[in-house]
């Protein structure tokens, strides 16, 4: 994969448009969004292949680091390293001045009763949430009985040790290369 | 903020310098394969504890309601609450730099690889074990509701219904925080009036 597309400085302006908008829509992850970046990248503009914009998301989850570097990947694949960083610095810019500024604007107020009723109210929803990633994240594994026993060892052994995440995860992949997952 | 100062958060722990936040989310984010925030769990509450369970639980529920990607908040709201801006930037880098050089290196090497049937393996079990660790962290998270000014049984059924809301029936995130979330805010508001 690598960049195909020549682009002209208005090409650029909304490859970064694109992703700046989007920033503030997503809500639980720019994964999210991923329909919406599909749409503009693939039908839109014709930057990408479906196959190349499935490829894309999927590097970036099995890579290390935080999923949200698909969108690096995309703007890769788009434009090579300046398309990357355009599109990293759109997804990213907003919602980074929202968040510091929400943390500061709540720690400045931690006593009131609305900050406190913020925090407790949106805490179980929270886990509710992170529950809920979980059990997305483990859709592709429901087809096969062996990735669902791992999923459901890896809640059981990390659930009740303080075992670092990195070992399960080279357990998996140890296991996943043998054709055991 | 001066490097020194150091910012009393009631944790056991604080980082002493935005270099070594730098090195810290660096570390996590490198072992954070189909997600960051299990590690980021294990790494800033029982490795380094610079967090207790219940900050982070709070730290996270600002960073899950806010658009961007939950680690990228929580990295700058911790980063921030430390050092400043500084902090915030410092954390971001270490999240994003390395690992983005190395799937960035990744994209290029794509086609060379994507075949290989063990390699395909390997992606599906690490897969697995992603989808596991997100699950066993927000089941060892779940004791911090106890102290919930919502009261044990109802913040609980506040879970399981976000749980089942995005999850199970896969309703738009914004409907779950705008609806059910602010009806918990509210009820949380009404019960710490009457204490």
């Amino acid at each position: 994969m690598s960049a195909a597309v020549a682009l002209v400085w208005s090409d650029w302006l909304g490859l970064f448009a694109h992703f700046l908008v989007l920033s503030l829509l997503a809500v639980g992850g720019a994964i999210t969004m991923a329909p919406e970046m599909n749409r503009y990248l693939v039908g839109d503009r014709g930057w990408l292949t479906d196959a190349q914009f499935t490829a894309s998301v999927a590097l970036a989850q099995a890579a290390p680091g935080p999923n949200i570097l698909f969108v690096a990947v995309l703007g890769w694949n788009v434009a090579g390293l300046p398309g990357a960083l355009a599109a990293m610095a759109g997804i990213l810019l907003p919602s980074t001045t929202l968040a510091i500024a929400a943390a500061r604007w709540g720690a400045a107020r931690r006593e009131h009763r609305f900050v406190r009723a913020f925090h407790a109210g949106m805490a179980p929803l929270s886990l509710g949430l992170l529950l809920a990633t979980g059990w997305v994240l483990a859709e592709p594994s429901r087809g096969s009985l062996a990735a669902m026993a791992l999923v459901v060892a890896t809640v059981a052994i990390m659930a009740r040790t303080r075992l670092s995440p990195i070992w399960m995860i080279a357990a998996g992949a140890a296991l996943g290369a043998l054709g055991l997952a | 903020m001066a490097e020194a100062a150091a910012v009393d958060t009631g944790a056991p722990r604080s980082p002493r310098s935005p270099r070594e936040l730098f090195a810290v989310f660096n570390r996590m984010s490198l072992q954070g394969f189909g997600g960051v925030l299990p590690v980021a769990q294990h790494e800033l509450v029982e490795r380094e504890r610079w967090m207790t369970r219940e900050q982070f639980v709070e730290m996270l529920a600002l960073a899950q309601v806010l658009p961007g990607p939950n680690i990228v908040n929580l990295a700058l709201m911790f980063g921030d609450r430390h050092f400043g801006l500084r902090g915030a930037l410092a954390a971001l880098a270490g999240l994003l730099t390395v690992p983005g050089i190395i799937v960035l290196a990744l994209a290029a090497l794509y086609g060379e690889f994507a075949h290989l049937p063990r390699v395909a393996g390997a992606l599906r079990g690490m897969g697995a074990v992603a989808a596991g660790l997100v699950i066993a962290t927000a089941l060892r998270l779940w004791p911090t509701l106890r102290g919930n000014p919502l009261g044990r049984h109802a913040s609980a059924l506040v879970g399981a219904a976000a749980f089942v809301a995005v999850g199970l029936l896969r309703w738009p995130m914004w409907w779950v925080v705008g609806g059910l979330g602010m009806a918990a805010v509210a009820a949380a508001w009404w019960r710490l009036g009457r204490r």
